[in-house]
């Protein structure tokens, strides 16, 4: 189907079947939100009924102290005079009680399907694949987990107890009327009808509009969150006119759908006032000559006349409830539609366990390419046995990060199979494929948050004197204690607060704390000087040797360097090209057959001083 | 968290954004006063109508009179309901545009350093909830505010002219309330503040997650980032409740208080009455209008809590305005006579915000065209140096300039406009900010001529050949922040960025630390050319990139300690010798060397069988 998942997200024009397939989507969701707090709904409606019944007896209470009481006051009984006064005041007691109830009860109600949505979309989002990160980019989760929950949020906290209470008083009042004449009450439910006809106007009018509303609204936020998350290169390119012009268009734009859309409910709502004062005009005509010819009592005609605007006053709200109801839902499409994308790396069905894993890799005729694209890794054979140190050398662009990122299982194989000690990566358990092999990424990226919660990431749980020797393993411990506040110091968005190199010591020690079977290193020291290189070499040959922080056999690591020294050191040299392997052996019998390593290295140690 | 100020300093400093609009807003005021006049009259037309004019006999046109007027008054308040949208709608969203686009041209604005401590979230929640609630305030919240406090006004007044003891009853209530608002006050604003603040956080927390999924999926912590989520979420929650719950007990205040008074003022009223002292329909007409006013005493809560947090939304929003850009272009900006590209960095020092002295005393002349390494341990302030030139950061001494300076051909770089000095350096930085946009886009950023020519040099210098073969070419879209590219092809294409920008002076942080060696060497030669006349500053860790530089600076503890070329250092630093030498001998004989190696290796290899 075109709709499924996110992928006709932008579309605001849908077709019928499409529209009515996402709205189904959209229900579904919300169906299943209201589910589990079913019980609270409806003892959140029963608060709003029962402080309706408790409002309405307030004037009863009035009419019953003038006219009853009064005359019993004068022939000398006082007591329907307190009984008037005792009641009213026990009537105010519960309707003040039960609407302060209600209130907390909704936003109880509210928060726990925000909550519930929220999480969900947490999850989901942190279950999808790379390959789905990649295109749909953060703004549009952000846009999800922001101003489309925000929508719902308004539906849930007006909506709900606005319209029980309006529907009630609407049955309340018709039942009063239909008492005093039928006649009348089939006229003011024919009203009904072009009422009717307004709200599919409307709905199908408005339902485009929120959409569009949706889509721009997460246009503009994808862009001001890649503005400020660039904004060195933004500055430094002096992107901020286009930028600023660009984001003038978008705001314009939203303004504009937001404009339509309330432009929309600006006609449906003084449209349903307007039917209902006509009906009131009709009912006065109708029952007027009824009046003249005799049929009917004067009082009769002014409380049925006046019944009948009174059946209309709810009406106001109800549209608005009906407004934020299409707005909710034209968010929900999206949402449903993120929650609906498949993950294409998925957990198994029936996962193997492996325990303790030793760290063997085989790569049978795999193949592999990013999404559609052209194939990255041609039919690898491969075989990594437990305990080896293999360096991955070759071009950039070559498919070194690719391989790295199969054996993590960042992506899985178009073809052919990948084990760990011979169990297929995807009959693998989640967590203990990622308990046995663990990557640290070209890319170091540190939370905000201390360095000690950034180096826990590697093992929660961990203690401080764990995180610190993980730190001193790698060399980064030094310029972590001369911090602000050592370990506790925030390192701000993104690691801003420390410099590049000292972002990869972290990530590093990260690993270091892991202490994974497989640790896979991608280009971890590009950024390190070369006495820090150093360090962390020695602490890398410690853990890899079994010496680290838990007593083991040697670990497997699969290292991706462009400078040689870590090479070096390495087991045996894997040098790939175009996703193949084209030599493959120790450092030292690759540099003496004089193939692409021995010029590599050459070209390397000739660059060395 | 800011400072409390008062409800109307804050809102005061929304009047020159309402200034334009405030006749359309006094008009819309005027339209929903009148929409609930008509309102409040209809009954009372309708019941002179219905007991004056019909009666059994009467006249045919009488009734159809009657139907009219009401027909005519229904039309007028539905379109009255429309006229106040018409007004107000329009210019309000205009508002709401105009602040949003204004809040993020001052983002683009504010300095780097600025953005290192804000989380994006943080500032996404004040471009988009807080902005679209103080839309719905002035368009719904405000106006309603006022045409209640003038409805409970004229009710009360008109109270007075039945029974000013009964209405002094009443009132008595209000001071209560007035008190306890105070109080309510006060307390909601802090937790909708918190609310607020929480929402921004954990729209920071959704952003990181994303950035972050990479790490998150290496190490499999999903589970420890959705309880982290979870936590915020829950704590949200909890401040969404504690919200309602002083929101539902100031209603509670403020329904029950009138409603007590009103019950006593039925005891009292019918006391009043039995004594003759109040005629029965002065105390009917009393109650019939208490009943009106009410409704508007009841719905004030809602009201009040929306005015405060749109009082708190507009304190975020100028939280983030009021931070005054430090780096801005001077009032007269200077130009050098001629743009040679002399970069002098004078006795220039420089800390971070939070750290102490990171820099001083730098004094380094770097000659037109002269191509300058700069080296220094992990962590020396490399990259902070760097980002002086383009003035990311400022020297420190202020306004004073008393922390010495950067200079271009003998201009303080801060007397410089920013845009023109933007245009005269440009720079790739160590860690490549990419935009999800093409290739060509982002290579052509800065490029004063956005030709196929200039793209094509840029590329062709940086080796970036592989963007001709994407899938689209040079218009393939690289993912967000590039990430679909690999790590050595993504620092190219922001190395291009930088050469396509043709500027006088460029500066370098590490741009060649993705690269194997042979790209390297590539860009090397072909860079060499560019760089012949264009100043450039260069960050290096390797010889292999010094290798490009005419000079080399040593920066150490904070100084340059000492300018010299490559050679010499070498020979005379010791300190250099330990950050750029892998080799703790200068090598003799470069294939003894490898002999030596290779034997260790195989020693090595020996101890491990
Ligand atoms: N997420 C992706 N989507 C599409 N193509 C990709 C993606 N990641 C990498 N590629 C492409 O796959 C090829 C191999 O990339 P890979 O990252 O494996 O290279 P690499 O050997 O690690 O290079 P480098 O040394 O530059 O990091 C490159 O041509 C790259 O453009
Ligand atoms: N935004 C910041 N606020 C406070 N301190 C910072 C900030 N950014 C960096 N620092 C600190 O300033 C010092 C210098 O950082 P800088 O990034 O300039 O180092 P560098 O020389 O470029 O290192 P590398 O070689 O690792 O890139 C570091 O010790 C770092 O912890
Ligand atoms: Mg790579
Ligand atoms: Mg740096």
């Amino acid at each position: 189907m075109s709709t499924f998942g996110t992928s006709n997200e932008d579309n605001a024009h849908l077709s019928r079947s499409d529209s009515k397939a996402v709205r189904r989507r959209s229900l579904a969701l919300l169906g299943s939100l209201i589910r589990p707090v079913r019980v609270r709904f409806w003892l959140t409606l029963a608060m709003v009924v029962l402080s309706q019944a408790t409002r309405v007896a307030g004037p009863a209470i009035i009419a019953f102290g003038i006219d009853h009481a009064l005359p019993a006051l004068q022939a000398g009984s006082n007591g329907p005079l307190v009984l008037a006064g005792a009641l009213y005041l026990a009537a105010a007691v519960a309707t003040a009680a039960l609407t302060a109830l209600y209130v907390t009860s909704t936003a109880r109600l509210s928060q726990a399907m925000l909550l519930d949505l929220r999480l969900r979309v947490f999850r989901h989002t942190q279950r999808l694949s790379l390959e789905f990160h990649e295109k749909y980019t953060s703004g549009r989760i952000i846009a999800r987990q922001t101003s489309d929950l925000e929508a719902l949020r308004e539906l849930l906290d007006s909506g709900v107890s606005s319209l029980a209470s309006g529907l009630l008083f609407m049955v309340f009042t018709a039942i009063t009327v239909f008492a005093l004449d039928w006649r009348s009450g089939l006229i003011m439910l024919a009203a009904g009808i072009p009422m009717f006809f307004l709200a599919r106007w409307y709905q199908k009018h408005s339902q485009i509009a929120f959409r569009e509303s949706r889509v721009v609204s997460a246009r503009l936020i994808v862009h001001f969150v890649e503005t400020m998350t660039g904004i060195r290169a933004v500055k430094a390119f002096r992107k901020e006119k286009e930028n600023a012009q660009r984001y003038g268009e978008l705001s314009e734009d939203y303004r504009r759908v937001t404009v339509r859309s309330i432009n929309l409910n600006g006609i449906f709502q003084p449209g349903l006032v307007l039917i209902g004062n006509v009906c009131v005009a009709v009912v006065l005509l109708f029952g007027g000559f009824r009046v003249l010819g005799g049929d009917l009592a004067v009082g009769v005609l002014l409380a049925l006349i006046l019944s009948t605007k009174r059946f209309f006053q709810p009406v106001d709200q109800m549209a608005m409830f009906y407004n934020s109801f299409q707005s909710a839902q034209a968010a929900l499409e999206k949402v449903s539609g993120l929650l609906e994308e498949v993950p294409t790396v998925r957990p198994p069905k029936n996962p193997v366990p492996l325990p303790h894993a030793r760290g063997e890799i085989a790569f049978r005729d795999v193949e592999f390419g990013y999404g559609a694209g052209t194939v990255v890794v041609p039919r690898l054979n491969l075989h990594i046995p437990a305990g080896q140190t293999v360096a991955l050398v070759g071009q950039t662009g070559a498919g070194k990060s690719t391989l790295a990122k199969l054996i993590a299982r960042f992506y899985d194989v178009t073809s052919g199979s990948l084990t760990l000690d011979g169990v297929e990566l995807r009959d693998l358990d989640g967590a203990e494929l990622r308990r046995a092999v663990v990557m640290v990424t070209q890319e170091a990226f540190l939370f905000s948050g201390s360095v000690a919660d950034n180096i826990a990431l590697g093992r929660p749980g961990a203690s401080r004197g764990e995180i610190e020797a993980a730190a001193r393993a790698v060399g980064a411990h030094e310029f972590i204690a001369a911090l602000p506040e050592g370990y506790d110091t925030d390192v701000n968005k993104r690691g801003g607060r420390v410099s590049a190199g000292q972002r990869q010591l972290i990530s590093f020690a990260r690993a270091f704390l892991a202490a994974p079977a497989v640790l896979i290193l991608d280009e971890a020291t590009s950024s390190l000087d070369i006495p820090s290189e150093r360090l962390v070499q020695a602490g890398l040959s410690s853990l890899l040797a079994g010496t680290g922080t838990e007593a083991r056999s040697a670990r497997t690591a699969i290292i991706i360097a462009h400078r040689l020294s870590t090479v070096e050191s390495a087991d045996r040299v894997l040098v790939i090209h175009d996703g193949k392997v084209v030599e493959d052996g120790t450092p030292a019998e690759l540099i003496s057959s004089g193939g692409r390593f021995a010029a590599l290295h050459g070209a390397w140690r000739e660059s060395l001083v | 968290m800011s400072k409390q100020t008062s409800f109307f300093t804050s809102i005061k400093r929304l009047y020159p954004h309402v200034r334009p609009i405030l006749p359309r807003l006094v008009l819309g005021l005027l339209s929903a006063l009148l929409a609930s006049v008509v309102a409040l009259s209809i009954p009372q037309v309708l019941r002179v109508l219905v007991n004056d004019f019909l009666k059994p006999g009467g006249a045919g046109s009488a009734v159809w009179i009657s139907a009219v007027v009401i027909l005519v008054l229904g039309i007028a308040e539905a379109g009255l309901v429309a006229l106040r949208r018409q007004f107000v709608i329009n210019p309000a969203t205009t508002v709401e545009t105009r602040m949003r686009v204004s809040l993020y041209g001052h983002l683009q604005d504010l300095t780097v350093a600025f953005h290192d401590r804000w989380g994006s979230g943080q500032l996404l929640s004040r471009a988009m909830s807080d902005l679209n609630f103080l839309r719905r305030w002035m368009a719904f919240g405000a106006i309603m505010l006022v045409v209640t406090t003038l409805t409970v006004a004229i009710g009360v007044g008109v109270m007075f002219t039945m029974s000013w003891q009964l209405a002094l009853i009443f009132l008595a209530a209000a001071l209560p309330i007035m008190v306890y608002s105070f109080r309510f006050r006060r307390r909601f604003s802090l937790v909708t503040r918190l609310s607020q603040d929480q929402a921004g956080d954990l729209a920071t927390t959704v952003e990181e997650s994303v950035h972050g999924i990479r790490v998150l999926k290496a190490f499999g912590r999903s589970r420890e980032a959705l309880e982290n989520f979870n936590g915020q979420a829950e704590e949200l929650r909890q401040t969404e409740i504690a919200k309602a719950k002083q929101q539902a007990e100031f209603s509670l205040v403020v329904t029950l208080l009138p409603e007590l008074a009103l019950g006593v003022g039925l005891v009292a009223g019918i006391l009043l009455a039995s004594t003759g002292e109040l005629s029965i329909g002065s105390l009917v007409a009393f109650f019939a209008t208490a009943a009106v006013v009410a409704a508007p005493v009841e719905f004030s809560g809602m009201l009040l809590a929306m005015a405060l947090t749109a009082k708190s939304a507009l304190d975020r929003h100028f939280e983030v305005m009021d931070t005054a850009n430090t780096i801005t272009s001077p009032s007269a900006p200077q130009h050098p006579r001629e743009l040679r590209g002399g970069l002098r960095f004078e006795q220039a020092s420089f800390a971070f915000d939070d750290g102490g002295p990171l820099l001083h005393d730098i004094t380094l002349d770097i000659r037109p065209g002269e191509t300058m390494a700069l080296v220094g341990v992990t962590g020396s302030g490399k990259s902070a140096l760097l980002q002086l030139v383009p003035r990311l950061y400022d020297v420190s001494g202020g306004a004073e300039r008393t922390g010495g300076a950067v200079r271009i051909d003998g201009v303080d770089v801060r007397d410089f406009s920013v845009e023109e000095l933007r245009t005269v350096v440009a720079v790739a930085f160590e860690d490549t900010t990419l935009f999800s946009s093409s290739v060509r886009e982002n290579v052509l950023l800065g490029a004063p001529e956005p030709t196929e020519a200039a793209l094509d040099e840029a590329l062709d210098v940086a080796q970036a050949h592989f963007a001709y073969s994407l899938p689209d070419g040079v218009d393939t879209l690289i993912g967000e922040e590039g990430l679909s590219l690999s790590g050595g092809q993504r620092q190219r294409i922001a190395l291009a960025r930088a050469i396509a920008a043709k500027p006088r002076v460029l500066v370098l942080d590490d741009p060649l630390s993705a690269l194997d060696v042979n790209t390297e060497e590539l860009v090397e030669a072909r860079l060499r050319e560019v760089l012949k006349d264009t100043t450039t500053l260069i960050v290096a860790h390797r010889p292999s990139t010094v290798a490009l530089a005419d000079r080399v600076a040593l920066l150490e503890d904070g100084r340059i300690s000492d300018v010299g070329t490559h050679t010499e250092l070498l020979a005379r630093n010791q300190h250099y010798r330990f950050v750029i030498a892998s080799l703790d001998e200068c090598p003799k004989d470069l294939d003894s060397e490898l002999e030596r190696e290779l034997d260790e290796m195989e020693e090595a290899g020996e101890a491990r069988r």
